[in-house]
């Protein structure tokens, strides 16, 4: 019955997402009739790699499209702190032109604040600058967080007031399922009789990850998980989680491995040294990487078509059915990828958890192996 | 150059997990069908499995974009 509830739950998701994409698909086609407008007098060079970096790095607005010499932003606000320059700065970032001009001795330039001259274009080498804006990543996650709450507070509240065993209403009947998911599959199946200690934090990364996946696929929005500090900070998180949970038989394996003679205990002492912080650095890159690739494959259908546009009007048109609907059967992909990462982000958590708690066992101390490599 | 060998890198990086998962996947489909009650805990092992061979492909696209963009 649960795995229907999913089922169904992921058609309507899979559903609601078809509808961006053919927004996305359309705001992808509207620019490219100007672009071949634009060709006729001004010759504009298509470069991918910065068009793709310039979407799923971070930024200073959000940006939706731009046709022509209008660009449709939402500017976010920059807040700078400089010892030489004498303190606090903030300002709006639509200070900056997109990068034409400078303000108050700041100029952006490729998504970075650098100090400048009074003529605004050297560099200032003496000032040193700590940005502390409140990027698209950072008003976006706090979005989704804010979004998270209202879900989940909503949903606490209606159990506290029908009591657990009514039958679930309205938001309940997308959460709960999710979480006897989370709870059966990756807390019991890896964490055995102790998984209610952990079921807390397992289940806040589970969704905090899967929100901030989903709200990354959004026409326009940043790319949030897909940004190094981000799966960072969450890998940090469960590294901390993973060592409040060793036990001596853990560091036992670690600096005196036990069954094989001296030298070679010596021999194993740096690499299950080096075992600990490969494992929270796997989940770092993993979840990354994941999103990031995703969100070039998407990117790079869509150019492919400018660039074809780019050598010829006619062809550009007769090939961006295809790419349309080869980037709209990848987007789909990552609505599944965006569940399946965070699964496996929460998945991985627990089973390092487990194998920090649990006894000297040659069978978890071969999955510990196998990572490593 | 280094666009040539980030391109290679990340061919190479491709072949050895696409190998890697087709026999994960072999594998858990040969079990499934061999014991098909134990179906979920498979597809569970399954997923860890393949999520680790993906972790090591993904490090070595991210190895292949870093000389591509140096």
């Amino acid at each position: 019955m649960v795995s229907r509830t999913v089922k169904i739950l992921l058609v309507a998701a899979l559903s609601l997402v078809s509808l961006f994409s053919v927004q996305v698909s359309l705001a992808s086609e509207t620019p490219q009739n100007e672009a071949g407008v634009q060709d006729a007098h001004v010759k504009k060079t298509i470069n991918p790699s910065e068009i793709i970096m310039e979407h799923i790095t971070d930024g200073h607005e959000f940006h939706f499209f731009t046709i022509g010499d209008f660009h449709a932003t939402l500017p976010l606000p920059v807040i700078l702190y400089s010892k030489e320059r004498g303190g606090w700065f903030t300002f709006m970032s639509s200070k900056f032109h997109h990068g034409h001009d400078a303000y108050q001795g700041f100029r952006l330039e490729h998504g970075k604040i650098i100090p400048v001259l009074e003529d605004g274009v050297t560099v200032d080498e003496t000032a040193k600058v700590y940005d502390f804006s409140l990027t698209r990543n950072v008003v976006q996650m706090f979005l989704a967080l804010a979004v998270l709450v209202i879900i989940m507070t909503g949903v606490a509240k209606k159990y506290k007031k029908n009591g657990p065993k009514a039958a679930p209403s309205g938001l309940q009947n997308m959460v709960e399922p999710i979480i006897t998911f989370v709870r059966d599959d990756v807390g019991k199946t890896n964490l055995g009789k102790k998984y209610e200690k952990y079921m807390p934090y397992l289940l806040t990364v589970f969704f905090f990850i899967l929100i901030n996946n989903l709200f990354g696929l959004l026409p326009g929005a940043a790319n949030v998980t897909g940004n190094l500090a981000f799966t960072a900070v969450l890998a940090l998180i469960s590294f901390v989680v993973i060592l409040f949970s060793t036990n001596k038989h853990f560091w036992g394996h670690i600096f005196w491995f036990p069954g094989v003679p001296v030298p070679v205990k010596f021999l194993m002492l740096p690499v299950e040294l080096m075992g600990v912080f490969t494992k929270p650095f796997a989940l770092m890159i993993r979840l990354f990487a994941n999103m990031v690739a995703g969100h070039v494959i998407i990117l790079s259908f869509i150019i492919l078509i400018f660039i074809f546009g780019a050598m010829n009007t006619a062809l550009g048109f007769g090939t961006s059915p295809l790419f349309i609907g080869l980037a709209v059967f990848i987007y789909l992909i990552e609505v599944l990828v965006a569940f399946i990462q965070a699964y496996i982000f929460t998945n991985l958590t627990a089973v390092f958890i487990s194998q920090a708690f649990e006894g000297g066992h040659d069978e978890h101390h071969h999955e510990g192996h196998e990572e490593k490599h | 150059m280094s666009h040539l060998g980030g391109a290679i890198g990340a061919g190479l990086a491709a072949i050895g997990a696409g190998i890697g998962i087709g026999q994960i996947g072999k594998g858990a489909t040969e079990s499934i069908a061999r014991q098909p009650e134990a179906a979920n805990d498979i597809r569970g092992a399954m997923i860890l499995t393949a999520a680790f061979v993906e972790g090591v492909a993904l490090l070595a696209a991210v190895a292949g974009l870093l000389a591509v963009f140096k």
